[in-house]
């Protein structure tokens, strides 16, 4: 079981273990993790999963594509390691992954 | 006194977020989620796409793990609520037993409303509303090869276009004269109806379902209402739902196609709420009136105003409204409520299937429809959050872009 820090915008951080195979989204929802509703339940269709993938990860994902990418594009403070969460599989070689979530989803 | 507990009737996605937020919002009292369908809650999106065609498990539509309810504190109840005794505060349960309330959360949804030509009984016949609907449907619609859907809304398209990829001759009858014509624009219908097309979806408009038939008690296939005989080994239907109000209406409550609550979402009894796809609110974007969503957004937005209320923070509901649809390779998200849209202007290319429809009321902007145009649809949600709005005129420019003319407007 991979373990990935999500760290809430004022700092707080959570410590989650994660399924190999679930989304990043769905371990943090999953542990109670404020801040990331993930109100599609993974349909890449709310925007409400964005989170920024620590810069020693951002090479290990395959880069965002297509609607993910596009909706990136618009949501409040993007940054070049923005993702929607929803759309990141764990996986085994994910242990120690951090991900901070922005000051809002929308 | 402070309130102590708070009781909620339907643990989907209404009820369940009422039970998140309170504890979020630091609510310590009790809190029992009574749940009348077997295992843990889920989120029913998938039910007619990503899980009917397997490419999500079980697991993946649930909306917490059964640890999280038991360290939240919230007591899942596997029951059904029978009667609501306003008197004493109490809901009695079809196991006998009752529960004491501070305060009830009605959280009921809505059921499938019924086909009722002759025939309907027969089995291979379909509504898709729980998870035990979809797990009987998914074996059946893999090995179907006659396939008729009877209703081209939201549920039935995505059910032709799960269909269709799965090798299905599927048939619609639908009497409007085009899809998801309650919801939806005439351009964004056509494109919808251009696409189905494509993946073999055949289409009867201005037609409705006269009987079925069956051999050795199973479908085989349908009457339509003009004459016509369509073979079908599989029937599914998506005709429009119906609010369960029963518990409400026995217990006295107001009820006005739904249970009737006010802009706090409260019932007409100060200790009862209700809300989702069973509450009729005076919705702010359609003028005030009372009115009944079915949607993810709603549920979820009107549960974090009641627990946010019942900890002593209340709003009035005014959340923009959004919904999503997933049909084939097409994803259409609409913001807003396009209720007396007169006046539409599109951006983007139909033929390429990315389209957004801006739908005004007058001068004014209210709903935009993105089809596989996500970042129109993110920029929608903002402008339509807010005013300065955007006029027709505005947008009908040749060179016009919702993120630059956001940005620009930006207050
Ligand atoms: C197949 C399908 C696909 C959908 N797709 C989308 C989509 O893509 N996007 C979108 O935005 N929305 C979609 N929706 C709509 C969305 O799921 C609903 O709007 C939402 O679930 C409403 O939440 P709710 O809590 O009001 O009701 P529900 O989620 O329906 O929950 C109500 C619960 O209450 C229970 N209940 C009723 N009476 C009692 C009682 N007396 N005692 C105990 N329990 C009781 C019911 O069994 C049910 O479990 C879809 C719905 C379906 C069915
Ligand atoms: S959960 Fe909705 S886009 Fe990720």
């Amino acid at each position: 079981m991979p373990t990935i820090t999500f760290i809430e915008h004022n700092g707080t951080r959570h410590e989650v273990h994660a399924e190999v195979g679930q989304s990043a989204m769905q371990a943090a929802t999953f542990a109670g993790v404020p801040g990331i509703p993930g109100d599609c339940g993974g349909a890449c269709a709310c925007a409400s999963c964005h989170a920024y993938v620590d810069e020693a990860w951002v090479e290990r994902f395959a880069p965002a594509e297509g609607t993910e990418y596009d909706m990136l594009e618009n949501v409040v403070e993007r940054q070049p390691t923005s993702r929607l969460t929803c759309q990141l599989v764990v996986g085994a070689d994910m242990d120690g992954l951090t991900l901070r979530l922005p000051a809002a989803q929308f | 006194m402070s309130l102590d507990s708070v009781v909620i009737v339907g643990a989907g996605h209404g009820g369940v977020q009422v039970a998140i937020s309170l504890r979020q919002e630091g609510f310590r009292g009790r809190i029992v989620l009574v749940n009348d369908e077997p295992g843990l809650p889920y989120q029913r999106p998938p039910l007619s796409k990503a899980y009917l065609l397997g490419k999500i498990n079980a697991t993946a539509m649930l909306f917490r793990p059964e640890t999280f309810y038991a360290d939240q504190r919230i007591e899942l109840v596997h029951d059904r609520v029978a009667a609501i005794d306003r008197q004493n505060r109490r809901v009695m349960l079809d196991s006998g037993s009752a529960l004491d309330f501070g305060h009830l959360v009605l959280a009921t949804g809505a059921h499938n409303r019924p086909l009722n030509v002759p025939g309907s009984t027969l089995s291979g016949i379909f509504g898709i509303k729980t998870k035990a609907d979809a797990d009987l449907l998914s074996p059946l619609v893999k090995q179907a090869r006659n396939v008729v859907v009877i209703g081209a809304g939201f549920i039935g398209l995505e059910f032709a276009a799960v269909a269709a990829a799965e090798g299905a001759a599927v048939e619609v009858l639908e009497l409007g004269d085009r899809p998801m014509a309650r919801a939806v624009s005439p351009q964004m219908s056509e494109l919808f109806r251009a696409a189905h097309q494509g993946w073999g979806v055949k289409f009867n408009f201005r037609t409705g379902l006269a009987e079925l038939e069956g051999e050795d008690g199973k479908v085989s296939a349908v009457t339509t209402s003009d004459g016509r005989r369509l073979p079908a080994e599989l029937v599914v239907y998506g005709i429009g739902v119906i609010p369960n109000v029963q518990l409400a209406l026995e217990a006295g409550l107001d009820i006005d196609n739904g249970i009737r609550v006010n802009s706090s979402l409260l019932t007409s009894d100060p200790h009862i709420s209700a809300l989702g796809d069973v509450a009729a609110f005076p919705c702010v974007q359609n003028g005030e009136n009372l009115t009944r969503l079915e949607s993810v957004q709603n549920a979820v937005d009107q549960g974090k105003l009641i627990a946010a209320r019942l900890v002593g923070k209340p709003t009035p509901y005014t959340a923009l409204p959004w919904f999503w649809t997933d049909q084939g390779n097409l994803k259409l998200q609409i913001a807003g409520l396009s209720i007396g849209a007169d006046n539409y202007v599109t951006l983007g290319d139909a033929a390429a299937q990315q389209l957004s429809v801006l739908c005004f009321r007058g001068e004014e902007l209210i709903a935009v429809e993105s089809c596989n145009r996500p970042g129109d649809h993110v920029f929608a949600r903002k402008i339509l959050a807010r005013p300065p709005a955007l006029t027709p005129a505005a947008a009908a420019a040749p060179d016009f872009d919702l993120k630059a003319w956001e940005a620009a407007n930006r207050p």
